[in-house]
Parts: structure tokens; sequence; C-alpha cells
């Protein structure tokens, strides 16, 4: 018996693969069956994808992918780049900014800043999408929300020059007494808590965007989630959005400068973050634009001979260190040492290898304006030069000051980011081969990450900081004892006034040689290791013209954009 | 009809002794038989011979190559298997100020092409050092670096630098040097910051070079060679290359194997091994038992991983920088052995109701005798098979949660993790993904070969056949 | 029958009570604060925001009140999208998630089921050789890879053909599914085809096919009767938590062909510490997967009638 089989497994290994042949093609077209099933069920719930290309001058029709989708568009809860770009499209404030990043007039006709208030005079042809015109009212009613405690806004702290602000937040100031008023509809009248030097590039924040009372008050705590649930008094208007698959912006006809707006339509029916995909996207004519490229990724554009453009993203980038007294990094010599022996124009050739991002220097990054010129023109940063034994000469003071026998460990704070932990692991590195010091990686998803910052367990921590509005401050701000992000609690009561004094002057000249001080400080003190200035390399098709890129604002920013048939 | 004729003889009789039939081969347990047969079977051999060379390159590597594998060569990054050594020796780095002329003129509307480019120094991988004529009403300059010819259609490549002050007519790129060719392309710009249609393009061959302190830092020349500006050494030799920080690959795959194949091997063999038991029992029992056991599972299954690895960690009190390999691989089992307790219970389910259980139970057979002997070597295929697919499974569940800092600590490296930062560069440094994905294919190989061997030999019905 | 499966259906109910009351646990006792953002914010607003989201109140309490909605089918808004419902979410982007993981274990299946009959029919010979190498290259290689790889070749093929011949990402219609599911597919279809080669060399040599040949029935009768058919019950077995795997794991998939999937918002989830999205999408997940189980269990009983459903 057991002789027989192979003959009998011979001639049903035969028979058997025909039969197998025949369900393979049975169960290929069952696939093929099933899967036209499918997207006909799934084309009853309605999501349609676009299928025209990367841009159609004839309809002009521009296709985009972003990072996300919008996780929702109240103007008053906004905090991400994606909500406060899409936003930037589809709403106007008071202010805007035009194609050259200068403040321009955008729902106000002209204004007056004094130096108790301000008045904004609105004009007459601007018009919510339903076509009735934006008030003044509709001004007030949004700040009024925004600062209402049951609002729950974390930008509401943007409104507090208002006069009474902070106290209606907070609950104890009714939300009448806010220093806004609407004097008629075309006419806002603003009191501020104390002088303010630029309540201009504030009023171009989305935070401060009118939202229209009515309209609000119907949508039952869901304004700004979906397509319906939010007017627009933007260049354009939000005519779909399919949750995580599509978002499609047209023309607002209704907008008061509509004849500025040259492209008709922006269709994203792509989300997501990984930017090889979207490289592929871009290369396959699906999307006009990809938004920042990688290092790995410059190989791959120079052999197809892109058109490569940078800009700066305004975020500045250092190494934080933990004040608190039980930290070996509250001793001075320690953080000198780490200082003499950071080289960040290593950093930036070596380890992120993206052109853009400048070596960092200071807290203050060079595009800020100072008096006439760049304010690091004027006040350039303290330069440190590299000097590795002076650096051990400053650890072995540290150590003799903590009574310590050996180099202390130090727990480095990162995110969970391919870039961030490749820097830590160069740092790790450096500190370790320089001067012995164990740097411990301390790797940390998101929330965790900001949970250790706020709790201050960590010895030093990678930082960024991206500015809310283009003054020295959102920078200057930081290292103020009492500011919330100052999660080491860097404390210095010289640094506090400069902060102080540089908050509520109304002089160029004095706020900027006070933030030139606090530049100085913070280099004397070593409150902080500036690695780069942060800076994107970003792709676009040659026939898209006019796309502005910022540091602050909507970024990128397509209202000016348009279309040339031949590059 | 035939008569039958019988005599006295017929009605003898037969001796006891007498043999009926010989026994030719030695009579062997189930699990000698099995071990006999695995040790002739080719396949399981090959895997034996894998698995000891995937040993050897373990453990015995580091004493032959000998290199650190958390040494940076911020020289050195990236570079493939056998790429070009030479260097020359230089002066160490120092800063440079640029070239600044005056400039009286007025912005002008527009531009002409930057006269011609000129390098301040040699080129070299340390810096590249451009100075150009200024032009006439320029605004400020752009530099571009290509490692392609931009001629034909305009292509200038990399965006290296804008500069906004027009006296400064220089620029030094330092930006990721390699010894190859580029062409650097300066473009003025007008008093609107708009680029001129004409510009120059130079082509540079930068030259890889090191100082002669490093050189002997690196230990490429022995300390009492004197160097002198201009000779020529070899950098350190990378036989499978470097990766993104210039760590030798060779060394950082030999340590890697520690994690990868400590964690891609205990991991599942427990988590297995708790499946088949629970599995078993399960199955076996039956009952209200079963169906409780069964529920405790679908509940397991159901669980975040994501969340309950932190909790772990944080259970097991891992601090920054230590390593959570510990309370990785308890994780792993505790949260993993569902699959293989369901497949396991599915299987003794169907075998509990074959004949020969029944007949076994008849003959008297005890229930732990029945379970090892009848019910798990019937299992074995399908554990088999879920054991080597665990192995790769969980090489990158731990490069995962390493990434996110719940594995190894770095710089401590894995297969794993090395695969997770090679598929970032898969395109331009292939080697960095595809050597450590190689030696996990090798160890999935290895153990594919002895499931099959392990299948073949523990097969009872497959005796008779050899 | 009816009573088994309305007892298994109660149990379901309690497992996931279980699984939502872990959960719960679990989210609350890892540190990190589902408040806290990039930006710091004062104590006032911090307040505003844990007033808000009910965080001001004990413990058990918001344990109580969460158990309370959710048995009326209610979990909650969303954190990070702040006016969504969770209901929302998952109502939006499962049955998309569905749609794939339901075509990649489709694909899974039959592929693993045929491929597995084939090399357990050419065993040891070159067929089975060739698709061992190409199993151990699928589970090997991370899918990341796999999908950037099958990505970058459908640009390829574009380019080649002049035209869009294939979507490289998106969704929306027929064309956007097919490569996406079958990566999914992938890794599982290899494990299925080692598992039914496995399971069919076992049944090969059984005293049921024996007899079945003893019968004088055709070769292929038997092979498709009695081998297939027995064979294929492990496959069954893994596939009801598979599906539930594949549906939650599509992750990487969605992520890099831009498909907008319930998977993302899962991982998303957790990093963001989203608390009502994390109990929303775990507590819905386990109900996916308890009642997958319950399927599979009831089909194992009309499939193989030795298995008794008590």
């Amino acid at each position: 018996m057991p002789n027989t089989m192979p003959d009998v497994s011979n001639s049903l290994t035969r028979t058997a693969s025909f039969q197998l042949v025949w369900l393979g093609i049975a169960a290929t077209l069952g696939f093929a069956l099933l899967m036209v099933l499918l997207s006909w069920a799934s084309a009853l719930t309605g999501s349609g994808s676009s299928t025209l290309s990367a841009i159609d001058a004839e309809s002009g029709t521009l296709t985009l992918q972003l990072s996300t989708e919008p996780p929702q568009l109240d103007s008053t809860r906004a905090t991400d780049s994606v909500s406060i770009m899409i936003l930037g499209h589809v709403m106007e404030g008071l202010l805007r900014f035009d194609a050259n990043n200068q403040l321009v007039p955008g729902v106000a006709e002209r204004w007056e800043i004094r130096e108790d208030g301000a008045t904004f005079w609105l004009r007459e042809d601007a018009r919510w999408s339903d076509g009735l015109p934006v008030t003044a009212h509709d001004f007030s009613f949004a700040w009024h929300t925004a600062l209402a405690p049951e609002t729950a806004s974390e930008y509401a702290f943007i409104l507090y020059p208002l006069k009474n602000a902070e106290a209606i937040n907070t609950g104890t100031l009714p939300s009448d007494a806010l220093g806004v008023r609407a004097v008629n509809d075309r006419m806002l009248e603003v009191e501020f808590e104390q002088p303010l030097a630029y309540f201009e590039e504030l009023v171009a924040f989305p935070t401060y965007n009118p939202i229209r009372e009515d309209f609000y008050r119907n949508r039952d705590g869901r304004y700004g989630a979906d397509v319906g649930d939010l007017l627009y008094n933007g260049p354009f208007e939000m005519t779909v959005w399919v949750h995580g698959a599509h978002l499609r912006l047209e023309k607002n006809t209704d907008y008061w400068d509509h004849e500025r707006v040259r492209l008709n339509v922006i269709d994203i029916p792509y989300f997501t973050t990984d930017t090889t995909a979207a490289l592929n996207l871009y290369k396959d004519g699906q999307i006009a634009i990809v938004d920042y490229l990688g290092a790995e990724q410059l190989d791959e554009v120079l052999q197809q001979r892109w058109e490569l453009l940078r800009f700066g993203d305004g975020s500045v980038w250092f190494l934080a260190f933990n004040f608190d007294s039980g930290r070996v990094t509250s001793n001075w010599h320690l953080r000198k040492a780490l200082q003499l022996v950071t080289d960040p124009s290593e950093l930036v050739n070596r380890i992120i290898k993206l052109p853009g991002n400048l070596p960092g220097e200071s807290l203050f990054p060079v595009w800020l304006q100072g008096i006439d010129g760049f304010f690091r023109q004027e006040y350039p940063a303290p330069q440190i030069a590299l000097d590795a034994d002076a650096a051990r000469e400053h650890l072995r003071l540290a150590m003799e000051e903590l009574g310590l026998d050996e180099p202390p460990s130090l727990a480095l704070l990162v995110d969970d980011t391919p870039g961030a932990g490749r820097q830590a692991e160069y740092f790790q590195n450096l500190y370790g081969t320089q001067l012995g010091i164990d740097i411990r990686i301390d790797r940390q998803i998101f929330k965790q990450r900001l949970a250790k910052m706020q709790n201050q367990d960590f010895d030093i921590a990678t930082y960024g900081w991206g500015p809310d509005f283009a003054d020295p401050l959102t920078f200057g701000e930081l290292f103020a004892s009492w500011n919330p992000n100052n999660n080491g609690r860097f404390s210095n009561q010289e640094y506090d006034q400069s902060v102080r004094l540089a908050q509520s002057s109304l002089d160029p000249r004095i706020r900027m040689d006070a933030f030139g001080r606090q530049q100085e400080i913070l280099s004397e003190e070593v409150a902080l290791i500036p690695n780069y200035e942060r800076g994107r390399v970003y792709i676009k098709d040659r026939r898209l013209q006019g796309v502005v890129r910022r540091a602050v604002g909507p970024d990128p920013d397509f209202t000016n954009a348009y279309i040339v048939e031949t590059p | 009809m035939t008569e039958l004729s019988l005599t006295a003889a017929d009605f003898e009789r037969v001796s006891v002794e007498r043999k009926v039939q010989t026994i030719v081969r030695p009579s062997l347990s189930y699990w000698r038989d099995a071990w006999v047969r695995l040790a002739t079977n080719r396949r399981a051999l090959a895997s034996l011979y894998i698995v000891i060379a995937l040993l050897l390159f373990t453990v015995a590597g580091p004493w032959v190559w000998t290199v650190d594998p958390t040494a940076q060569d911020l020289a050195q990054l990236s570079t493939p298997p056998g790429a070009d050594r030479r260097a020359q020796i230089v002066e160490p780095y120092a800063p440079w100020n640029g070239v600044f002329t005056t400039v009286t003129e007025s912005l002008a509307n527009t531009v002409g092409a930057t006269a011609e480019i000129q390098l301040a120094q040699p080129a070299s991988t340390q810096a590249v050092r451009l100075v150009w004529a200024p032009v006439l009403g320029a605004s400020g300059y752009r530099v571009y670096r290509n490692v392609y010819d931009p001629a034909p259609d305009g292509a200038v490549g990399l965006p290296l630098a804008e500069i906004y002050d027009p006296r400064q007519v220089s620029y030094e790129d330092l930006l990721d040097l390699t010894p190859t060719r580029y062409w650097y392309s300066v473009i003025a710009t007008d008093r609107n910051g708009r680029e001129a249609e004409e510009y120059t393009t130079l082509a540079v061959d930068t030259i890889r070079v090191i100082t002669a302190a490093e050189a002997q830092i690196r230990g490429l020349v022995d300390l009492e060679t004197t160097l002198s500006l201009g000779d020529e050494v070899r950098v350190s030799f990378h036989p499978l290359g470097t990766d993104y920080l210039g760590r030798d690959m060779l060394a950082r795959l030999m340590y890697g194997a520690r994690v990868s194949l400590f964690i891609g091997i205990i991991a599942p063999f427990f988590f297995v091994l708790t499946g088949i038991l629970y599995g078993s029992a399960a199955g076996f029992i039956g009952g209200r038992v079963d169906q409780v056991l069964m529920r405790f599972a679908d509940f397991v299954v159901a669980l975040p991983f994501l969340l309950f690895m932190i909790l772990f960690k944080i259970a097991f009190g891992i601090g920054p920088g230590e390593s959570g390999v510990v309370p990785m691989l308890v994780a792993l089992v505790v949260l993993s052995w569902p699959a293989t307790a369901r497949l396991v219970r599915g299987q003794i389910l169907q075998i509990r109701e074959e004949a020969y259980i029944g007949a076994s139970q008849l003959l008297g057979a005890k229930t732990h005798y029945l379970i090892l002997r009848h019910m798990i070597p019937n299992t074995v295929g399908v554990v088999l098979v879920t054991l080597t697919f665990a192995v790769p499974t969980v090489i990158f569940v731990e490069a995962f949660l390493s990434f996110i800092g719940m594995g190894v600590a770095p710089p401590t490296p894995s297969w794993g993790s090395m695969c997770n930062e090679g598929i970032q560069t898969m395109l331009n440094h292939p080697h960095e993904l595809i050597l450590p994905a190689t030696l996990i294919s090798l160890t999935v190989l290895a153990f594919n070969l002895l499931g099959d061997g392990l299948r073949d030999a523990l097969d009872a019905r497959m005796r008779s056949r050899e | 029958m009816y009573a088994y499966t309305l007892k298994r259906l109660i149990q379901g109910v309690i497992t996931v009570w279980f699984i939502a009351t872990a959960t719960f646990v679990a989210m609350h006792s890892v540190p990190g604060d589902p408040l806290l953002n990039e930006r710091g914010v004062n104590e006032e607003i911090r307040r505003n925001l844990e007033e808000r989201y009910g965080l001001d109140r004990p413990i058990f309490d918001q344990y109580l009140i969460y158990m309370a909605n959710m048995a009326k089918g209610d979990f909650g808004i969303s954190f990070t999208q702040q006016n969504r419902s969770v209901n929302d979410i998952i109502r939006e982007h499962f049955p998309v998630s569905a749609t794939l993981g339901v075509l990649a274990i489709v694909f899974a299946g039959l592929g693993g089921v045929l491929w597995g009959a084939l090399t357990a029919l050419y065993r040891n010979r070159l067929p089975d050789v060739i698709v061992m190498f190409l199993v151990i290259l699928g589970i090997s290689v991370p899918s990341f890879v796999i999908a950037a790889l099958s990505q970058l070749a459908l640009v390829g093929l574009n380019d080649l053909v002049g035209f869009s011949v294939l979507p490289v990402a998106g969704w929306g219609s027929i064309l956007h599914m097919l490569i996406p599911s079958l990566v999914l597919g992938l890794g599982t279809m290899a494990f299925l085809t080692r598992l039914m080669r496995s399971s069919m060399l076992e049944i090969v040599s059984a005293d049921f096919i024996r007899t079945a040949y003893s019968k004088g029935l055709p070769p292929t009768r038997v092979f498709i009767k009695h081998q297939l058919r027995n064979a294929i019950l492990p496959v069954i077995t893994v596939l009801g938590p598979a599906i539930a795997a594949i549906t939650t794991g599509g992750f990487v998939v969605e992520l890099v062909f831009a498909i907008p999937g319930l998977g993302r918002f899962f991982v998303q989830a957790v990093q963001q510490l989203d608390y009502t999205v994390i109990m929303g999408t775990t507590v819905f997940y386990g109900a996916f997967l308890v009642f997958m189980v319950i399927a599979v269990d009831l089909i194992y009983g009309l499939v193989d009638p030795r298995v008794r459903l008590e």
C-alpha cells in the first residue's frame, strides 16, 4: 500500500493542479465582483474623489495634498497650522497678510491704533457667504466667545491684550466687561489692558476672525465641524468636506476683493503625513506642490530636474535645560561646558542635511524686524567659539560644585520623529566623546513628552518654538518666569523686567534694546543652546505661480496664486 | 472432491520458539524516531547551518571585527560598501569671513549674469568656498548646487542660500559634502527680489580630505608617522558601509543581532508555548471552562497594544536610557498568546473527535498522556507555522517600540530599528535597509526550514515511508 | 443553535464591558494628559478645558458617566477634533477600513488556500520552494517598504503607459481599492499559505482520505471534497481574529495610500491620548472582534460536523 502512494499522488497532483487553477480563476473573478459590489456600496456613502490632475488651467483648478485634515474650523479654537492655513483661505479678519507678507486691510477699511485702544472702520462690501454683510458685531461676538470660560479656547491668551480679557476668561468678571464694542455695524472700538505695540500683528491671527452670532447659535456646538457648519467671508468657500478624504475650496464670488483671486478651485483629495507618498503623487502629476521634503528625497528631486524652492518656517529649535534646583543642569558651569562643545553648524550640515536650515545662534531668528532693518543685524547674537579645553575646565568646576566624582549622566527628552532620534544620537555621541557625559535618550510619544516637559521630568529637552505673531516678543516671552511654556522654569529677574518693558512700551528703540538685552542674558546664563532655525525645501509645478510661503500666518497661501499655460 | 489426508505429524504442536517474523530495525520510541528523522532531513540540516552561522556572526563576530558600533564618523555618512577611501591631509578647518565689496550703485530693476565664479581655496569635503564678481545693481544673490549639469534646462538644483546683502560676493558651502562633482550656480536678484535671467555655473570636483590630527585619532596612521599637507591616507575601512551617522554597518549588524535574535526567538517561544497550553486545556476540557477561557482570550486580543505597552514600561519602572527589553518581552508574551491558543484549541476540538483518541481512551490512557502524546503532536504543523511567522513580527514590533522610546535605548542597535532607519533612505542608500532586512530574512528562512523539518519528523504517519 | 447563539452574544456583551473597563483604567493610568498641547496654557484656561470635558470630576464618576453614555451608544466628543463626535468618526471612517479589510482578507484567504494547496501538492518540489521563498520575503520585509515600493511601481507603470492606469493614492473609486487591499492582505496571505500547506499535509495521510480512495472516488473529488474542506479548518479559525487585526492594523497602508480609514485615527488617538476616541474605537473594535469570533465559531459548526456547538 505505501508503495503505491507516489503513483496516486502524481496523478492526483496533476488533476488537482488543474482543479486549483480553475478555483484560482473563480477566486479572481469573485474578488473582482466583490470589489465592484463594495465600490458600489461605498459610492452610496458619498466619498467621491477628484479625477483631475495637478493643474487644470482651463477650469482654474489646483490639486493639493495636505498632511492631515483640519481637526475642525471653529476659529476660536483653532490651534494647528493646517486649520490656520484653511481658515486663511476661507475667512478674513480685520487685517490680512499680502503677497509680500505685509499687513494690509482685510475686512477693516482703515484703522487707528492709540495708546489706550484702537478703532476699526469696516468696509461696506465685506460679505458672508450667505450674502449678509460682515459687521462689527461679528467681531465682538467672536472675541467674546473665544474668551468665555465654557468655550475653553486654548488660544484665548492671544486676546488678553483686550481690556479685562484675562479676568473674563478666568471667570472673575462678566463677559460684558470686555474692552470691545461695536459702535455701529461698521465701527469697532477696542480698549487695551495696557499700551500695546503689536496689536496689528495680533488682529491678523485667526482667533480674531469674525463669527456671526445667529449662525453660531444655530449649530448646536457643531460650529466649524463640517462643510455646512461654517459661514465664509474669505477669498474661498468650502464646498466639499469628506472627513479625512476630501476638501474642496471654491472661489467665493461674494468676497469683496474677489477680483484678486485668480484660482477657481483648490481641490485637496489627499491627506497623508508620508512625504514619500506626496512625492509619488507629485511625480504622477496628481498634485501641484509638495510643501516640504525630507533630506533623503533631494537626490530623487535633483535627478528629476524639478525646481526646488526654500523658505524659513520661522521656528527656532534649541536644547532647553531644566533649572529645577534638584537637577545638575541648574549648574551654570555644566551648561556652559555643553555650550562650548556644541556646534550648530555641524548639526545642520551633517545631520539635518537640508538646505534652508540655519545654524542656531540665538532664540531670536534672523527674519525678525528690528528698528529699521533686521533685528539680528542691529543686535548681533553673541558668538560662542568652540573650545573643548575650556569646556572640560567648566565641567571640572561643575563637578566640584555639585560634589560629583565623575561627569553626570543626563536625560535628554526628545519626541518620536525620525529626525529627533538622529539628532539625539548625535548629541549623545558628541557629549559622550567630548566631555564624557553619558546622555540617556528619553524618547516619548507626543502627550507623554508634553507631560514630562510640564512636570519638569528631564535634564535637557529638544524644543521648537514657532511664532504666533511677527514680533520678537513671541520669542522673548518664552523665557519669562511666568510663561507656561517655560518648561525648564528659567527664572531671571532682569530678564523678566526686560520682557515686561517690551510688552508695555511703545517705543521701538526701547523695545528692541530690551530684546537685545534678553538675547545677551540667555547666552550668558546658557538658558538654552540654539540648534537651528528651521527651513523647508519644497517643489512646485512650474505652471503654478504666486504661491506665498510664510513664517507667520496661513502657509502655504494660494489666495494670490495663478496658473500660467507655459512656464 | 479431493480427499484430505492427515497424518499424525500434522497434529504435533508447533514449537513456541519458532520465529514468525524478524524485526529488522531496532525499536524506536516516538521521540527518538523523530530525532533520527530530523537529523537526516536536508532542510533541517540547512537550517542548522544557518543558525550556526548567525550565532557565530553574533557571538564570535565582535571578537573578529572589533569596531565600536556606536562610534560616529561624520566624514563618512551613509557610504555604501566599497566606496573610495582615499583622502588628502589638509589643515584644520578655520572659519572664513567671506569676501565683501562696497556697493555704490542703486538697485536695478533688471540685473545681468554673475561674472565668473572662483574657488577661494581648493574644493574639498571640508568646505567649498566660492567668490564671484559683483553684479551691477544686484540686491543680493542666490546660490544653488546640483549634482547634475544644469545646462540643458536650467535645473540649478538645491537652493543653498539666499544672500540679501548685495555687498556679500562669497559663499561657503558646508552642506553634506561628498567627494563628487558639483555644479554651483550663482544668480543675482534685482531690486524686487526676482532672479536674473542669466547666470553662471561653475563645476567643482571635491576631494575627500582629513586633518592630520583627525587621521591620528581615528588610527589611520600610527602615532610616529608625521603627516604633511597633501599626503594621501585611507579613511577607516567599513566593509558593509556606514549608516546615517557614519557608524560601521558590520559592527552594528553584529550587535543588533543580540537584541533582535533574543527578543525574536524568546518572545515567540514563550507566547506560543503559553498559547499551546492554554488552547489545549480549553479545547480538551471543553464546556463552561472552555467558554470562559476563550472569552478571556478575546478580551486580551481586543486590548489596545500600544497603551498597554506604555503601562508595562511604567509598571517595570524603566527610566530614560535604560533598556526596556524585559518589560517588552513580558508584554509581548502577555498580549500575544491568544492567536496561538485559538488555533490550537480549534485543532484540539477537531482531534478530540478522532477515532484514535477514543481508542486510546478505551485502552486506559490518562489525560496528560492523551494531550501530550496524541493531541499536541498532531497540532505541531500549525503551531510551527505560527512560531516561524511570529519571529519577524516580533523583530519589527521591537523596532517600532524602540522607535517610540519603549524598547532598547539608543545607541544600542537592533536589526528592526536599523530597517526602520533604512526605510527613510531606501532609495538613496539602499544598503542601510537591505543588509538588516537580509539578515532578518535569513533568520526567518532558518525557522521555516527547521519548522518544515520538525513537522516532517514529528509526523507519526510518515514513519513508515522512510 | 439559537439558544447557543444567544448565549454567545450575552457573553460577548460581558467581554466588551470588560474590554471597556480595562481600557478605561489603562488609559487613565498612563502618564500624559489629553489636554496638554504644544502651546502650554495657564491655569485658568486649563480649568476651563477640564470642566468642558468633565475631567474635573472624580475618576469613578467619570467611569460611571462614560459607561452610562456608552450603553446608550454615545461615545462622546473627540478631544482633538473638538466639534466632532466619536460616533461620527467611527461612522465615517469604519466603512473605509472595513472595505479595505474585507478585500484584503478575501484576497488573503483565497490566495492562502490556493497557494497552500498547491505547495502541499508539490511538496518539496520547485513550486513549493519558490512559494516558500516568496513567503519569507513577504514577511521579512516591513510592510511600509512593500507599500512604498508598490506605490513607486504604480508611478512607474503610469509613467510607462502615459496615462493614469491606477491611482497612486487616495480613495473613492474601485481603482483606489485594488493595490492597497492587496498590499494589506499580503502578510496574512503568506501566513495562510503556510498554514494551509501544513494542514493539507496532515490531512493527506488521514484515515478518511484513504477510505475515500478505497471507495473508488475519483482523486479530484477526494481532493476537493475531503482534503481541501478539512484542511481549511485552521484557516477559518485564524480568519476571525485576522479580520479584526487587518481592519485595525491598516495604519501603514492607510498612511502611504492616503486612505481615510479608522486605523489612522486609532493610532493617532493613542499618541494624542484622546480619551474618547481611544475608548470609542477600542470598544467598537472589541465588539467587532467578539462578533467575528462568534461568527467564525458558528461557521465552524457548519463546516465541520464533528464540532458540536453546545
